[in-house]
């Protein structure tokens, strides 16, 4: 059984003016035949597997539906077509400081977190000093949210996602918050998790950080499903040269033609910068 | 049905732990925030007194209790409904980013309204003894109709708060029906020189405050197709607010 199974997954995007507009505004362009909604889909087809232990990296320009794709995984939003199914308890780090409320101290904070995120009482009781020590914020546990830095405010926001244990980890740009030794402490705690069997999805414009963690690939252009691939090192190759040369792959040919293109032009640059370093001696 | 009461139960703790939010909130961990809840009701009614009685007491027996029956119905009802209207959109930035069942924020801005209601009755109850109104058990009954007020109330904020993700101008629009509504459920004045005095019952904040009125000041039960009526109203606006959620609780997003 997979953890993750994403079948034909579509989703439609509404735009257009709508926002903004009140109610009197609507109906008097709906009765004027003015009022527009243009559709878009954010992702279409979009199809893949995830077993127990995988690692998903998503690539892709900024608009290929990366963070909609996420949402439907995290159940925030359903696809328009398609079926999407989880098998276990999801943790989400998306945007780690917003939600919270500025007149609540850390502790209520923390448990309304918790609660929102879908813990029960005797969990967050059980866990709240790991999540205080963790965050090292046990100096501070009745003060003020507002009083807090914003650094300490994603310290406790990552402590209470990260400590769970979850099934599936979904990881939105993040992999580490904080300065200094905090950030080497959560992405030591997140590499721990990764290594504790979980299944998860990474999203980042860091190829590298896709090529050291990831085993599967899924590469997104406007919706499209351009692969989805667990020849990691191939497909980033052949991502990084589509970046520069923008020319989309159609066939496995291309692929095969970009990933060389990439190492060629690493190659060369190389040799430049050994050149220059060569020169800089000299 | 099963999978409601199921999901409340997986919800009671993110449930409680947004009361205490709004409660927060809301006083701000002040005393006088408690007190001004009760004061400020007690203000209008002061002056209503003071204005109104020169025009309706005399046609009406404890114009005290007359007045402040309306009060507190109307209150409890503007204010849940006020609160419940904003409950989506002020936690946007949480349900856009953590998979929340929605209706739990309009849920927990009813109970503080529904809290303050509290607060406002005992100060009522008071105030019936002071004006020589004898209790009776039957004042129980008195549950019914804030029963069903709720309910209602929780309906009414189903629908509210969905059109205010949509239209945000709703805010004004609901401003003003909110003061019609208020002309509308006679909280000053007596029905009774109306001709058509029963179309007062197509205002289900007037049938509720009736209700109370009947209890309290007549010393009278309401007939069963009375009783029946308040449920109707209750039973009608919660079905169409779920339906409203079901249809559009995923399209929210957009919008926000």
């Amino acid at each position: 059984m997979s953890v993750i199974d994403c079948n034909k997954v579509s989703i439609r995007y509404i735009t257009g003016d709508f926002k903004a507009i009140g109610l009197k505004e609507y109906l008097i362009r709906k009765l004027t035949h003015k009022y527009h909604v243009t559709e878009f889909w954010a992702d279409k087809d979009v199809t893949f597997k995830l077993e127990k232990g995988d690692m998903l990296g998503i690539i892709g320009a900024n608009g290929a539906g990366k963070s909609t794709l996420l949402k439907a995984v995290t159940g925030i939003m359903i696809p328009t077509y398609g079926s999407l199914t989880t098998h276990g308890t999801i943790a989400a780090l998306l945007e780690l400081g917003s939600g919270f409320d500025d007149d609540m101290t850390v502790k209520e904070n923390a448990y309304l977190r918790g609660a929102l995120l879908g813990y029960t009482h005797e969990f967050m009781d059980e866990k709240y000093n790991e999540i205080i020590e963790f965050a090292e914020l046990q100096d501070f546990q009745e003060y003020q949210f507002k009083q807090l830095s914003s650094g300490m405010k994603s310290r406790l926001a990552f402590s209470i996602a990260c400590l769970v244990n979850p099934d599936i980890i979904i990881l939105d740009e993040v992999l580490s918050v904080g300065d200094g030794a905090f950030r080497k402490k959560s992405g030591d705690k997140m590499k721990e998790i990764l290594d504790s069997g979980v299944t998860g999805i990474l999203v980042s414009h860091t190829i590298d950080q896709i090529r050291e963690l990831c085993n599967k690939v899924l590469w997104l252009d406007h919706g499209k499903q351009i692969a989805f691939t667990d020849e990691v090192e191939l497909y980033c190759d052949a991502y990084e040269e589509f970046l520069m040369t923008k020319k989309l792959p159609k066939k496995r040919q291309d692929i095969d033609n970009l990933a060389e293109g990439h190492l060629v032009r690493v190659q060369a640059e190389e040799e430049e910068r050994a050149k220059a370093r060569a020169k800089g001696k000299i | 049905m099963e999978k409601l009461l199921h999901n409340l139960k997986k919800n009671r703790f993110l449930f409680e732990q947004l009361v205490h939010r709004d409660f927060t909130q809301k006083y701000k961990r002040s005393i006088l925030g408690m007190g001004w809840s009760v004061l400020s009701p007690l203000l209008t009614l002061l002056i209503m007194k003071i204005i109104f009685t020169e025009f309706f007491a005399k046609d009406i027996p404890h114009y005290t209790i007359y007045l402040f029956s309306g009060n507190i119905i109307l209150s409890y009802y503007k204010e849940a409904t006020k609160n419940g209207m904003n409950s989506l959109v002020d936690n946007a930035k949480i349900f856009t980013k953590i998979n929340v069942p929605k209706y739990m924020f309009l849920l927990s801005k009813n109970v503080s309204a529904l809290v303050n209601f509290g607060l406002t009755l005992i100060v009522y109850f008071m105030f019936c003894i002071i004006d020589g109104i004898t209790f009776h058990p039957r004042m129980l009954l008195l549950v019914y109709p804030v029963l069903c007020l709720m309910l209602f109330n929780i309906g009414v904020g189903l629908v509210l708060s969905a059109m205010f993700v949509f239209f945000r101008d709703v805010r004004y629009l609901y401003d003003v029906f909110l003061t019609l509504i208020t002309y509308l459920s006679a909280v000053f004045y007596s029905v009774d020189k109306f001709s058509f005095k029963r179309m007062f019952l197509c205002n289900p904040v007037y049938v509720y405050i009736k209700y109370f009125r009947t209890i309290v000041i007549d010393g009278k039960i309401p007939s069963l197709s009375y009783h029946l009526l308040c449920a109707f109203y209750a039973v009608i606006f919660i079905i169409i607010g779920a339906i409203v959620y079901k249809k559009h609780n995923h399209s929210f997003l957009y919008y926000l």
